[in-house]
């Protein structure tokens, strides 16, 4: 022993440490890698040693090998080694080695479980301190689950310390298992109010947390909270609640109103007084926050915003826009866009300016173009991001371009008139290829001009533009577009021409078509070709028309008769089936089996019918259309979202002269066309603002209360409206036209709400009282995994059962631990064993099953040596109802041996079963605990039980019974306990040991997983371990010693074993051989 | 925290990653962060995270949060951590942490767990750090003791 200690020190004094290692990598710049991996080496023989401080060593340096990127999985087991030392200085860094390089997928992690487990019970908090840290790292759900319990009783610590560390690290167990919030959920609550400051702030950053997730659960506890904002001094305290009420308002308006008013002031003041840019940036944010629910107090704050956007950072910029999005009203709409306008002249680079364009257009367009009162000026503006160079959002603008004309029918003219000048300057437009993404907007212009062709002032002039020869230049989509368009322009000026009698001048307009069209023909693009060699047959034809004197103009326009609308996503869906169709009616006869086997046909035939169902609908019984029709529109007229939907009820109302409702003011629309050098735009600005002006004053002169006409518009945010928005009236009367929906639509939006919403499971009630079922949570039954119900001192019964008089207690080397504890606290520092005895069970548990009905609760069970009381053990029952019928008024009964009985309540006698106290609904499961006091722990031993219990179903209720067997082995009796080489020798010399072996022949795993084996069924730590042979120990409850030296030889393993009780010594052995031979 | 060369000298997760997985994160993070210049936020987008740094001497301090979480109080953290340093090494610098970078861990273990902080209070977790350096300072002692 001596000498192994000498040894020791001398290898210590020329091992490197920390900061040799980290000067000599400083030293060795040039082959660092080398060095490194010579240090490697050196560590692997470190770790070979038999010394736990070489070994700490050696840990310790990996980790910092780690930190620079260096794999040290392979050094996992001996982390644990280091973890398992009884010396705080090592037990320290192998934590954290462990917390810097475990996770999830670390497969010796499962070995520490015992280990953390003893250290978490340390008398010494530190040990129990770095556990706690060391565990929220590397927390697996296996880990979580089975300990659990254990930290939860830390929760009640004695020390603020341990008490602050275990409410914190609930957290990463509540997540890895959720199956513990609930139980764990009154302890927490009650740490709120725990008098140390630390363990309170540690209980409102977990709740704070938790509230993320589903914040109507602790809406109860908002009174606790604003209490503790009152009275707490801690900064850092504050913060969370608040951030906590911040999940909480939205639930409960009225804790916003009182919350309001600091937060905004604060925020302010940051904003305006701070020239720092990380409030700045926070400031922003918070703002938008606020903006969702109080866009009042935001939006005076707009100018502050709009500076934002000059920043040199980027962060800040893209949080401002952000801000705008929700802050705009009818009111400052141009004006923000304005300022936005500015910006997009000034920004640097391409990426921010496309931003704020996409935003310029995000912002005008929100909610069905709800701030708009003025589409000539959003128009203009579109017209004036054309300009933008290098952009990539062309398509955007186009397709604002197209929404804005098909939809709003009283800006067509003044659009036309802007494309047209579009089509004028594309030259402008396209000739940049840097510009590429911009020409998208000639798409737009070229149909709009074509689509609503009766508009245009000059139409010769804007069909002589698109005809250009380099319009060929231009992508193939946007000439198709153009090709097709210059028909409906032609065709509208053939018209016109005809009707002024101006025969020579139509013809020349049909000749110029045929001059300039076959360079369309010879394109390279399909669609443009083809399109083109059609139109140009048949303007030809026309011209030999025009020769014979024949008016053509009629026919031709005919080609392009009758608006396009476009139609609501949904309004296939909402089509009606009409009474008398059964659309899972055979129309003809099912085919028959053998074509069945062919999917095509039927896919086809699914079309068919569909189509089908139309043209029936016109068959419908004339009065009751004309019924229904009449009540839609009855439905209509009352529902004030309702958007209109054929033009013709509205169209009529607006023709309809003296609707002095609608203040429609007419616009010069020449004014801001012949502005030159200034952005149109900003006309529209002014002439708002004289508009609104007047539109003040008229007001005020009519006193009469006049109800706005809503135009049917969208007004689903209502609650955005200031008073002052509503007063202003659009300057037009933009009728927005939404989408077609088909007659006798249904106008109910049921299918806008999604049935499948995945977080509808999400909520989970905390405040709910446990029912009956839940009182314990559902535990799935696991047949191989150690497993054990974190919440088991919840249940109100068992708390009754688990606080038997104690039994005299033989004391042997722990009094130290017990003495003080009062009864209550007993449950608290309880250190349980386990012990999986759950498959041997099952097989008996199986058997007897075989033989009754199938719908039993079937027990598992865990049997728990009891630390506190040598003589006891503490076995949880898990019951699982597989069987469909409702299963209650459980009891529980075994039959006693002379050396182990159930204790039972107070006056019953033996044969008295013990009520379960809970019931079984179908699919449940729960567990429950008994406690057994034993005398003799020497011999494993079987006990039998019956289960009673009454099955309700349908039919009615029966009684039933199940037999099951309780094995109790003595490895269930021993307790995993540490001992150092040392202490081990002296044991071993002590001479008062009984030996005993056992040897275990074909074992094909490796040693290391041998030991791991033997640790985790067996209860026993390894003591030393050189090369394929190691020393290990454990301890039974009753304090027996148990010592094994484990040899592997090549095929086989010998055991052989000293322990106090030679009895005891046999059977574990014996125990021993049959795990160690199923390996 | 890594140092002005981006070289790392501390790391801490908080979720756990494959390693693969961390060693390609701290390079994009480096990258980032060495690339903004002073008069910039602390605060940057990346990826759906948030990164929060502060840079001491020649040191940037820099945590990744949830989009939920608050930056400042990131920030405060960083400078809390900062200021335990100090306090624990009495004018803390980069050599300190090298050199005692499992000290600098422990200290971070005391002031943080879980991703939580813990410790709000620069005194008790000070405290806690050198009454545990003392069990630990009798141990070594302890175990340096000549045992012939």
């Amino acid at each position: 022993m001596a000498l192994k200690m000498v040894k020791g020190s001398i290898d210590r004094m020329f091992d490197k440490n920390l900061q040799d290692l980290v000067r000599g990598i400083r030293n060795h710049k040039e082959d660092e890698a080398k060095y490194i991996s010579q240090c490697i080496d050196e560590i692997k023989q470190e770790l070979k040693q038999d010394n736990i401080a070489v070994k700490a060593n050696a840990v310790c340096k990996l980790t910092y090998l780690q930190m620079l990127g260096y794999d040290i999985s392979w050094a996992a087991f001996n982390i644990i080694e280091v973890m398992s030392a009884s010396k705080f200085t090592f037990k320290r860094i192998g934590y954290l080695a462990a917390s810097q390089c475990f996770h999830e997928g670390t497969d010796v992690i499962m070995l520490t479980t015992n280990q953390i487990r003893k250290d978490l019970s340390s008398p010494n908090q530190y040990d129990t301190g770095v556990a706690l840290t060391g565990l929220s790292c590397f927390v697996t759900p296996d880990l979580a689950r089975d300990l659990a319990n254990d930290i939860m009783t830390l929760m009640s610590h004695t020390k603020p310390y341990i008490r602050k560390k275990a409410v914190l690290i609930m957290y990463k167990v509540f997540l890895k298992y959720p199956e513990s919030l609930r139980p764990a959920f009154p302890r927490l609550k009650e740490k709120l109010e725990d008098p140390d400051p630390g363990v309170q702030s540690a209980a409102v950053n977990v709740i704070c947390e938790l509230a993320r997730r589903n914040p109507k659960n602790y809406l109860s506890l908002a009174p606790l909270f604003f209490k503790l904002m009152t009275s707490s001094t801690n900064n850092w305290v504050l913060i969370k609640i608040i951030k906590l009420f911040g999940a909480l308002t939205p639930l409960e308006p009225r804790l916003g109103k009182k919350l309001i008013e600091p937060l905004t002031n604060l925020i302010h003041r940051i904003l305006i007084e701070d020239s720092d840019q990380n409030l700045k940036y926070l400031g922003l944010l918070a703002m938008s926050k606020i903006l969702k629910t109080h866009p009042k107090s935001v939006q005076s704050h707009k100018d502050l915003i709009l500076q934002c956007l000059d920043d040199k950072d980027e962060s800040i910029r893209l949080r401002a826009l952000d801000l705008l999005y929700g802050m705009v009203s009818k009111k400052n709409l141009m004006e923000i866009v304005k300022k936005l306008m500015i910006h997009v002249d000034k920004a640097e680079g391409t990426t921010y300016r496309d931003e704020l364009l996409t935003k310029i257009i995000d912002i005008c367009s929100q909610s069905n173009y709800q701030y708009i009162t003025n589409f000539e000026w959003y128009i203009s503006i579109l017209v004036e991001l054309t300009r933008l160079e290098g952009t990539r959002h062309g398509h955007l603008i186009a397709a604002q371009m197209l929404d804005v004309a098909i939809r709003v029918k009283a800006i067509r003219k003044f659009a036309v008139s802007q494309m047209a000048m579009l089509l004028d300057n594309a030259h402008l437009i396209a000739s940049n290829t840097q510009r590429n993404g911009i020409c998208e907007v000639l798409y737009a212009a070229a149909w709009i001009c074509g689509e609503f062709s009766e508009h245009l002032e000059e139409p010769n002039q804007t069909l002589e533009a698109m005809l250009r020869p380099k319009v060929t230049t231009l992508p193939g989509h946007i000439q198709a577009v153009y090709v097709q368009n210059m028909v409906k322009l032609y065709a509208s000026i053939l018209q016109q021409k005809e009707q002024a009698g101006e025969k020579e001048s139509s013809q020349e307009i049909t000749q110029l078509m045929i001059d300039r069209l076959p360079q369309f023909v010879q394109s390279a693009d399909l669609e443009v070709q083809e399109r083109a060699s059609c139109i140009l047959q048949l303007i030809k034809y026309i011209q030999k028309l025009q020769a014979k004197e024949v008016p053509v103009a009629e026919e031709v326009i005919a080609l392009f008769a009758g608006e396009l609308n476009p139609v609501a996503p949904k309004a296939q869906k909402k089509v009606p089936v009409p009474e008398g169709l059964d659309l899972d009616a055979w129309i003809n006869e099912p085919p028959s089996d053998s074509e069945s086997e062919d999917e095509k046909p039927k896919t086809i035939f699914h079309d068919e019918e569909q189509r089908h169902s139309r043209p029936r609908q016109p068959e419908m019984d004339e009065e009751e259309l004309a019924r229904r029709r009449e009540a839609r529109k009855q439905e209509q007229a009352n529902n004030p979202f309702y958007i209109k939907s054929s033009p013709s009820p509205q169209k009529r109302y607006q023709d309809t002269p003296g609707v002095e409702h609608i203040p429609v003011v007419q616009i010069d629309l020449s004014v801001p066309l012949k502005v030159p050098g200034m952005p149109m735009s900003d006309q529209y600005v002014k002439l708002e603002e004289e508009r609104r002006h007047k539109q003040k004053l008229e007001k005020d002169k009519k006193k009469k209360k006049q109800k706005k006409e809503k135009k049917g518009k969208h007004h689903r945010h209502n609650s955005l409206h200031t008073e002052s928005d509503e007063d202003i009236a659009p300057a037009q009367h933009v009728d927005i036209i939404t989408e077609e929906m088909p007659e006798n639509a249904l106008p109910s939006d049921e299918d806008d709400k999604d049935p499948n919403d995945p977080y509808k499971a999400l909520d989970i009630d905390l405040d709910k009282p446990l029912a009956d079922s839940e009182k314990l949570p559902v535990q799935k039954h696991r047949n191989t995994e150690n497993l054990k119900s974190p919440d088991t001192e919840v249940p109100l019964v068992e708390k009754k059962s688990k606080k038997p008089k104690k039994k005299e207690k033989k004391h042997k080397e722990r009094e130290r631990e017990k003495e003080k504890k009062k009864d209550k606290e007993r449950k608290v520092d309880e250190e349980e064993k386990k012990v999986i005895l759950r498959h041997v069970l099952r097989e008996d548990l199986e058997s007897v099953q075989n033989g009754t009905l199938d719908d039993e609760p079937l027990p598992t069970y865990d049997i728990q040596g009891n630390l506190q009381n040598d003589s006891q053990v503490t076995v949880s029952v898990i019951f699982e109802n597989k069987s469909t019928s409702f299963v209650k008024s459980m009891e529980l009964n075994v039959l006693d041996s002379l050396n182990t009985k159930m204790i039972r309540p107070e006056g019953s006698s033996v044969h008295d079963g013990i009520p379960v106290p809970f019931q079984l609904p179908p699919g449940i499961s729960n567990e429950a605990q008994f406690v057994f006091t034993l005398q003799s722990i020497v011999m494993a031993q079987k006990l039998k039980g019956t289960l009673s219990f009454i099955v309700k179903n349908d039919e009615g209720s029966t009684h039933e019974k199940l037999d099951f067997k309780l094995h109790f082995s003595c490895a269930s009796y021993l307790i995993t306990t540490p001992c150092y080489s040392d202490a081990f020798a002296k044991l071993l010399e002590s001479g008062d040991l009984h030996m005993n072996s056992i040897k275990v022949d074909g074992i094909s795993i490796s040693f290391q997983h041998l030991l791991a084996k033997i640790c985790f069924h067996h209860h026993f730590s390894v003591v030393e371990r050189v090369d394929s042979c190691a020393s290990m120990y454990s301890r039974s409850i009753q304090g027996h010693h148990v010592c094994l030296l484990v040899k592997k030889g090549e095929n086989s393993v010998s055991v052989d074993g000293k322990c106090n009780e030679p009895t005891l010594l046999s059977n574990l052995l014996d125990e021993m051989k049959e795990t160690l031979s199923m390996c | 925290m890594n140092c002005r060369q981006g070289k790392l000298r501390l790391q801490k997760w908080y979720t756990t990653l494959p390693d693969k997985e961390k060693k390609k994160i701290i390079r994009e993070i480096v990258q980032i962060i060495l690339a903004r210049n002073q008069k910039m936020s602390s605060f940057v987008d990346w990826k759906d995270l948030k990164l929060v740094y502060k840079r001491y001497a020649s040191l940037y301090f820099c945590c990744a949060i949830e989009d939920r979480d608050n930056e400042l109080l990131a920030l405060e953290v960083v400078h809390r951590y900062v200021e335990l340093l100090d306090r624990y090494f009495g004018n803390v610098c980069e050599l300190d942490i090298i050199f005692n970078f499992e000290k600098a861990y422990f200290i971070l273990d005391e002031f943080i767990l879980g991703g939580e902080i813990q410790e709000t209070s620069k005194k008790s977790a000070v405290k806690a750090i050198e009454d545990s350096d003392m069990l630990q300072e009798t141990m070594e002692e302890y175990m340096n003791k000549p045992a012939f």
